[in-house]
């Protein structure tokens, strides 16, 4: 499915912020896409948009696949099936009383399933997530850890296999080794039944290493997108809107300064690899 | 840019040991004896935890999801009381009913989810809670604010309203709400969590500051550049300590950290991944020791 959206404005409340303004952004099936931009950006703001939970203050174009968004008769119960979205904050997400319930709320739209098959897919979907099933599946979401509730959560978007999956900050709160778990499942995911990712992130070394394409957003406008290589090591002033270089961009920067050109996409191995080449050359 | 006015100098005068004189004193702001807590019956979360905090420390504790963390960080301000073993305040103990206030002037905790602690419906009021809380006098109040908005950088939010602002925006109100209490110890738990780079940075730069004005600072964080700047780490698996040292000590032990969930700063990762591939690169912990290392390759080709 392709997301495409053509000056798209959105303000909270007649007299509000314009969180969004007249943005336009096309994301390309099979994408993984990276959204960064400071703090009140848009960025949330925008995502929203795309399960329809947000609506245009004006907009000239919002497709996501076969659903039109502009249109009043765009079936959004079908459209939600298809898109998951996993919240900045879990605890907008959370609200069983335990924590099967509320992953397997998702399935509720899908009525033949029978207890077990039900049973089958929650247990499966919190088992990726690197929970222990038997474990969690009687607490309350609420008497859990930061890290464990963010996990649920996310459990419970996968559950229903989505195609595209939107993913707002899903790192933030997992420790070290859950944020590796979540990528690498966000490849294997991204190579079975989601087609595309978009997620929105603060992590600059994540962004590099992970997406495909990034846009960077300031002020709720586009401030510039591409291969995140490009968005990165282009762009003079990362720092004036409230960004950073990735530690490679950073040293790349650096050495550059120096006079040594690494040649380099940005990911950590392919810097290294290119860095030992450089140094080998020189010797 | 970070601004910290002035007048921010005066509000911490009255922390007595600054960090310099603080080394091998023994004044400990926190004694944790013995400490076991659980919120069901026989299923602890923590386990006999005996940590000491000396006044003027800058302390990380870091471990992975459901370590106890945040429970720890509820124990040091009597939101929780121990089951067993106690948790000394300045030497107040948290178990007595009538040491609860004073203790919590003296220790200010950041919330994990921001939207727990927003309690007003305008900014400037939510910040002004703390400090009305613990008895601070009108024009003190104001002053408080105001250092409080400028350190976080959020003055022209002052008249919004909290739950109408983006995630970062919430995290900085609410660091805000507890800078504005000026307690004797600042606990963030993951307050960095949803801010954008400058954000974090800016958090740090200031964290860092109050520290060597000789505020007692303890950061929790899944961030392990962030545990680069403190005196000392703690780490926690399972409800128990199982790591105690310098980041660099910590840092030295890659295995123990990742067989309990946990990881290395990404500039020392980058460099263990050199020394696979033969270079020979010295021990770093940040960007720019990483930065100086690798000039300094370049130089001798
Ligand atoms: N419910 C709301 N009512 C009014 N204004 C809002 C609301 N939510 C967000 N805003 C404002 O809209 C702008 C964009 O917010 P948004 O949440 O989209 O930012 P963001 O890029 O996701 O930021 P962050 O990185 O902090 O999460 C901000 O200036 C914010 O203050
Ligand atoms: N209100 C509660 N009721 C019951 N159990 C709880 C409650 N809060 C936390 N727990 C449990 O206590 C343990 C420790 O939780 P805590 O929140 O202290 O962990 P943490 O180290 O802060 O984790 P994280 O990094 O995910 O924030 C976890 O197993 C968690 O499930
Ligand atoms: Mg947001
Ligand atoms: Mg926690």
């Amino acid at each position: 499915m392709q997301i495409v959206c053509k000056n798209l404005t959105f303000a909270y409340g007649k007299r509000g912020v314009t969180a969004v303004k007249n943005l336009s952004l096309t994301i390309d099936e099979g994408e993984f896409f990276g959204i960064i931009g400071e703090t009140g950006s848009g960025k949330s703001t925008f995502i929203q948009h795309l399960n329809g939970l947000v609506k245009p203050t004006t907009c000239d174009e919002l497709t996501v696949g076969e659903f039109n968004l502009l249109d009043k008769k765009c079936d959004y119960k079908k459209l939600r099936s298809k898109i998951g979205m996993v919240f900045q904050y879990p605890e907008y997400q959370l609200f069983a009383e335990t924590v099967f319930e509320d992953v397997a709320f998702g399935l509720k739209n899908f009525a033949s399933l029978t207890k077990e098959e039900t049973e089958k897919m929650v247990k499966e979907a919190i088992e990726v997530v690197g929970l222990d099933y038997e474990k969690i599946k009687n607490k309350s979401p609420f008497d859990l850890s930061g890290g464990q509730k963010r996990r649920v959560a996310i459990a419970g978007v996968l559950v229903t296999k989505p195609e595209v999956l939107i993913l707002d900050e899903p790192a933030s709160g997992l420790d070290p080794e859950g944020k590796e778990q979540l990528l690498s499942l966000l490849h294997s995911l991204h190579k079975s039944f989601v087609k595309t990712i978009i997620m929105v992130s603060h992590d600059m070394n994540t962004v590099v290493e992970h997406c495909t394409k990034v846009a960077l957003f300031n002020k709720g406008e586009i401030y510039c997108s591409g291969r995140p290589s490009e968005v990165f090591f282009k762009l003079e002033g990362l720092e004036e809107i409230g960004l950073e270089q990735p530690l490679t961009g950073y040293l790349k920067k650096e050495l550059e300064l120096k006079g040594v050109n690494i040649e380099s996409d940005l990911t950590v191995d392919d810097f290294v690899y290119n860095l030992v080449k450089k140094l080998k050359q020189g010797s | 840019m970070f601004y910290i006015p002035f007048t921010c100098e005066k509000f911490f005068w009255v922390l007595k040991y600054n960090k310099s004189i603080k080394r091998g004193s023994l004044l400990k702001i926190i004694e944790v004896k013995n400490l076991t807590y659980a919120y069901a019956k026989g299923k602890e979360v923590l386990k006999n935890l005996n940590i000491e905090i000396e006044k003027g420390e800058f302390v990380a504790i870091i471990g992975h999801n459901g370590s106890g963390k945040s429970t720890f960080a509820k124990l040091l301000n009597a939101l929780f009381v121990p089951k067993e073993g106690e948790v000394l305040v300045g030497g107040l103990n948290t178990k007595d009913k009538n040491s609860v206030h004073e203790i919590r002037k003296k220790v200010g905790v950041v919330f994990q989810n921001p939207d727990n602690q927003l309690v007003a419906s305008i900014v400037e009021d939510d910040v002004a809670f703390g400090p009305e809380n613990i008895g601070a006098k009108r024009e003190e109040i104001e002053e408080r604010i105001n250092f409080a908005l400028d350190a976080v950088n959020m003055q022209e939010f002052r008249k919004r309203t909290p739950t109408k602002l983006s995630g970062g925006q919430k995290q900085r109100v609410a660091i805000a709400g507890v800078l504005a209490i000026k307690p004797e110890v600042l606990v963030l738990d993951e307050s960095t969590a949803m801010l954008d780079p400058r954000g974090r940075r800016e958090v740090i730069e200031i964290v860092k500051d109050l520290n060597k004005k000789g505020m007692t600072v303890i950061l929790i964080t899944h961030y392990m550049e962030e545990v680069v700047n403190a005196d000392r780490v703690i780490v926690l698996s399972e409800g128990e300590k199982i790591l105690e040292g310098t980041p660099k000590q910590i840092f030295a032990k890659k295995e123990e950290l990742t067989r309990v969930g946990l990881s290395l700063p990404p500039a020392t990762i980058l460099a263990d991944k050199l020394r696979e591939k033969g270079v020979n690169i010295g021990e770093v912990l940040t960007p720019q020791e990483l930065k100086e290392e690798l000039c300094k390759l370049f130089v001798k080709i």
